[in-house]
């Protein structure tokens, strides 16, 4: 047993040195000899028939190198991938990068110039020249699905239909006492990585390399093979410093492609960096959901049932996992609660929007409100207290592993723990007083509780699994060791991180598994020439799968050092005994060799053991055999001022139990940032369409990224209840603040205004629609 | 073309430039320092403030031409030998996770430290309203402005 040092301490990160002085590596702060600029042309029409398109003067312009349109591409560049085609009878439509005929969204590229300068570029594309015939543009999924709706694709506007259904739901329901059925509506939102989407493309002889702003540079090696039919081992892919991703950099976008092709065309390196107005049209956005949610419940408030019937909008195009998202929620309705039947079903709609996929928590946020948010509704119906109502359904711990009505088996677990902690770190108690007072007061400023118990899946995943899904990738991830010389490690990594700490997480696991300092590891990642096998950044899973592959890597270097230390000590390896950074005699302390001797010892060479090969490197691939299962109480209390609708949280109480913990700082981080971007769906943003499909929150002056000053402070603390699925017993934690916060805010909203016949505010939860719900309830102004 | 100088980062610098062109293109393309990046075309996310003669300005929205004669420090310009006090407590504080607008906030609370040597914590929240970060919900970056006012940080 590794005695350990570095595993749960509060390291201030590696990372930081580069960061807070400027010395950073963006993709967009990349120059190379030669350099050109990329500038796209995208769609203003909604849904339109590309008749002409006329580059002949762009091209003439000042500094102008190229202009194209789509039909200068049309030969090479395929169909942007979907790796998730969830039934055998997918629509799946053809997904050109660059539009050649039709446009189906405000933003999809039909042009572009390359230019000397950025600003050249920019300027020529006023000079393109595009006819277009309008078509209807479909907004809404229910009128999409309507007989004689128009059509987003030839084929319909239905992608799929996916059902699910365990137990038997018709018993459920027939005859129970308590029945409440509600509809939820889960707005569009923009991930809004800080970073804008940069792509720089070189191609040299005949080796291509695209460096590009994503979390996902050993996927999208493949999927540029394997859509472009180069050689991959052509293909190399460079992810530097990514600043934020939130699952907006999970995907195979179309200027990456693009680049790839305008390298190749041009013979010359390419850039393109877009602008935040740029990216809000056309980065994927995330949730778009209307929930239909459905629970039978005995008397006492036991859940008997719970239906769900989802319409996900897939937008114009199904993009990497788009069709994936609300399935990974399909699994995560029944929460942490027990119950007898279940059944959800899902149809995935086309509409003439930019397309959504993975955005934080992809699936699982948007379960787990529709849950939370049902499980308050009918805790008033039943005339009991939230808590109590939860305390009834939940698992107990003392029966995990248990195997929920979805079919998942939550290894771990301790609800009654983390939601004790949070109740008395909130004053639960006391704030219901209030609560009651104020009400009896009739208090203009009323006060509203909000209760979040979630769990969530990550650490994605068993590849199995993802095979019974229709996922077409696997779910493992790579690490190897290289030990060098000197005693000093390389630690390369699969994992591709973009804000995450892996560079002082994994040092740290690394320091404690091998014995040698934190500061003699550097990690490496996010270069497919440098880590050639990884599975990338998302879903909570680098710590979960890759850091349990950098465990496993680990383990065989000190395996090969204690053959290599049997030899030099001229004992047998059954003598030795291991302890952090040696290998020594049992029974003779002193007689030994630490890691860093050894290391020296192979890289000579001269007396190893017979048959043994001079290295102690090694590799690891892990593929983990189940989820990863965080959960937590997250409680939130807000004031609202009735005559005005503002809501103001007040305090925020947040106890998660992610296992064990690697770097507390880095966690607490994390569940920092993924509070805030839940309270930004529940009471911020929203991308909104006018009637014709012109999205109109393009700008971050009309999409509200909350700010220091709309925001609280936020306690939170933790309980440990270690995975049993993984040797470090660590489990997400990447997504879970967000997961959890969007209910607990929403339901403290909507208790405040109970008394008024409120059950719910649609997100996000403005001044004006909080003050709305108010009057439409007591019957006056709307 | 116009001609400008200007000093950035203790460096005099002399160019002649499209008089379009933004200060944060000139900062990053013309002086090469990249250490100030861009997040927004609106002003609306301060991840490319600097200082402009001491004040703290979004470099996305000033032409390079009106800092003629200016005197600019980027984040490259604090550290001097050793880290700025707010670069120190953004790394001890855990300020910052993909580091995007940590120049910018940097810059925006070093101008809102100087200006108010002893905030509290809310008017630091209202201090640092310009400046957007996606990662850290803002608290560790609250606490590291704090810190840096209590150690007597003033600019």
């Amino acid at each position: 047993m590794t005695v350990t040092t570095e595993i749960g301490r509060a390291r201030a990160r590696k990372e930081d040195a580069r960061l807070v002085t400027g010395q950073t590596n963006w993709t967009d702060n990349l120059q190379l000899p030669g350099l050109v600029h990329v500038a796209y042309l995208r769609s203003p029409m909604a849904h339109a028939r590309i008749t002409s398109v006329d580059v002949s003067a762009a091209r003439g312009a000042p500094g102008v190198i190229a202009a194209f349109s789509g039909a200068d591409f049309a030969a090479e560049q395929g169909s942007l991938p979907c790796a998730w085609p969830v039934t055998p009878d997918i629509v799946i439509p053809a997904h050109p990068p660059m539009a050649v005929d039709e446009v189906r969204y405000v933003g999809e590229i039909v042009a572009c110039v390359v230019a000397r300068d950025r600003y050249a570029a920019a300027d020529a594309l006023e000079l393109i020249d595009i006819e277009y015939e309008p078509l209807p543009a479909v907004l809404d999924m229910e009128a999409a699905l309507a007989e004689g709706s128009p059509k987003v694709h030839e084929a319909g506007n239905k992608s799929f239909v996916w059902p699910f259904a365990q137990g038997d739901i018709d018993a459920a329901f027939r005859d129970a006492p308590v029945v409440i059925e509600r509809t939820y509506r889960q707005q569009r939102l923009i991930p809004e990585a800080m970073e804008p989407r940069a792509t720089v493309a070189a191609m040299v002889g005949d080796e291509i390399t695209l460096w590009s702003a994503t979390q996902i540079p050993h996927v999208l090696r493949f999927l540029l093979a394997a859509v472009l039919g180069i050689g991959e081992q052509n293909i190399r892919v460079i992810a530097p410093d990514v600043g934020g991703g939130f699952g907006s950099k999970l995907q195979a976008t179309a200027e990456e492609f693009l680049a790839v092709l305008l390298a190749r065309k041009l013979g010359r390196p390419v850039k393109w960096t877009e602008s935040r107005s740029e990216g809000n049209l056309a980065v994927h956005h995330g949730r778009d959901q209307i929930q239909r949610i459905k629970v039978a419940a005995d008397a006492d408030g036991r859940l008997r049932g719970l239906s769900v019937d989802l319409l996900a909008d897939m937008g114009a195009y199904l993009m990497l996992v788009t069709p994936g998202v609300p399935l990974l929620g399909a699994f995560m309705f029944n929460a942490i609660y027990k119950m007898d039947a279940y059944s959800f079903n899902c149809t995935g709609v086309f509409t003439t929007k930019t397309p959504t996929d993975a955005y934080r928590g992809a699936g699982r946020p948007e379960a787990t409100y529709a849950i939370e948010h049902i499980m308050d509704d009918l805790a008033a119906e039943l005339g009991v207290d939230p808590l109590e109502l939860r305390k009834r359904n939940w698992i107990t711990h003392e029966e995990f592993p248990y195997t929920t009505i979805a079919g998942l088996t939550y290894d771990s677990g301790n609800y009654e723990a983390a939601t004790a902690k949070a109740v008395e770190l909130f004053g639960y108690d006391d704030l219901r007083k209030e609560q009651a007072a104020r009400r009896a007061s009739g208090d203009p400023v009323q006060l509203g509780i909000g209760i979040s118990t979630f769990t969530e899946m990550c650490g994605l995943a068993p590849s199995r699994v993802l095979g019974s899904l229709a996922y077409g990738a696997g779910g493992w991830e790579s690490a190897s060791i290289r030990m060098l010389p000197t005693g000093k490690v390389e630690v390369v990594t699969g994992s591709s991180a973009h804000g995450q700490g892996h560079e002082t997480a994994w040092s740290q696991i690394v320091a404690d598994r091998l014995g040698v300092p934190f500061e003699d590891i550097r990690v490496l990642h996010g270069d497919t020439q440098v880590s050639a096998k990884g599975m990338d950044t998302y879903g909570s899973r680098s710590l979960t799968v890759g850091g349990i592959a950098v465990v496993g890597a680990c383990d065989k270097v000190v395996e090969k050092a204690k053959t290599i230390a049997a030899g030099l000590l001229e004992v047998s390896p059954d003598d030795l005994e291991w302890s952090p950074g040696r290998w020594s005699v049992r029974g003779d302390p002193e007689q030994g060799r630490t890691i860093a001797e050894i290391a020296l010892a192979t890289f000579a060479a001269h007396n190893l053991p017979d048959g043994v090969e001079p290295s102690l490197d090694s590799e690891s691939t892990y593929d983990p055999n189940n989820f990863s299962f965080p959960h937590g109480t997250h409680l939130c209390a807000v004031e609202i001022d009735t005559e005005t609708g503002q809501v103001k949280i007040r305090s925020y109480v947040a106890v998660d139990d992610v296992g064990v913990v690697v770097n507390p700082v880095i966690v607490e981080g994390q569940v920092h940032g993924g509070i805030a971007q839940g309270i930004a769906q529940a009471l911020y943003e929203e991308a909104a369409y006018d009637a014709d499909g012109n999205l109109l929150t393009t700008t971050l002056a009309d999409y509200l990224i909350p700010s220091a000053a709309d925001l609280p402070t936020f306690v939170t603390d933790r309980t440990q209840t270690p995975s049993t699925t993984n040797p470090l017993g660590v489990k997400g934690v990447g997504e879970a603040g967000t997961i959890a916060s969007t209910p607990a805010v929403v339901n403290a909203v909507v208790d405040a205004l109970r008394p008024f016949g409120v059950t719910d505010v649609q997100m996000p939860c403005t001044a004006e629609r909080v003050w709305r719900a108010i009057n439409e309830a007591k019957g006056g102004a709307r | 073309m116009t001609k400008v100088s200007m000093t950035v980062d203790g460096v005099r610098y002399d160019d002649e430039i499209e008089p379009r062109m933004l200060l944060v293109h000139y900062l990053r393309e013309v002086a090469g320092r990249t250490g100030t990046p861009i997040g927004c075309d609106t002003s609306n996310c301060g991840a490319c403030t600097v200082l402009l003669n001491g004040l703290s300005a979004k470099s996305c929205s000033v032409l390079a031409v009106q800092a003629d004669g200016a005197d600019i420090t980027t984040i490259q310009g604090m550290a001097n030998g050793e880290w700025h006090p707010l670069q120190q407590a953004f790394h001890e504080e855990h300020a910052l996770q993909c580091g995007y607008c940590t120049p910018g906030m940097i810059m925006a609370a070093a101008d809102l430290l100087r200006d108010n040597p002893n905030p509290t914590e809310q008017e630091v929240r209202e201090g640092l309203e310009g400046n957007l970060c996606r990662c850290t919900g803002y608290q560790n970056i609250v606490r590291a402005v704090m810190r840096a006012a209590s150690e007597g940080v003033t600019s």
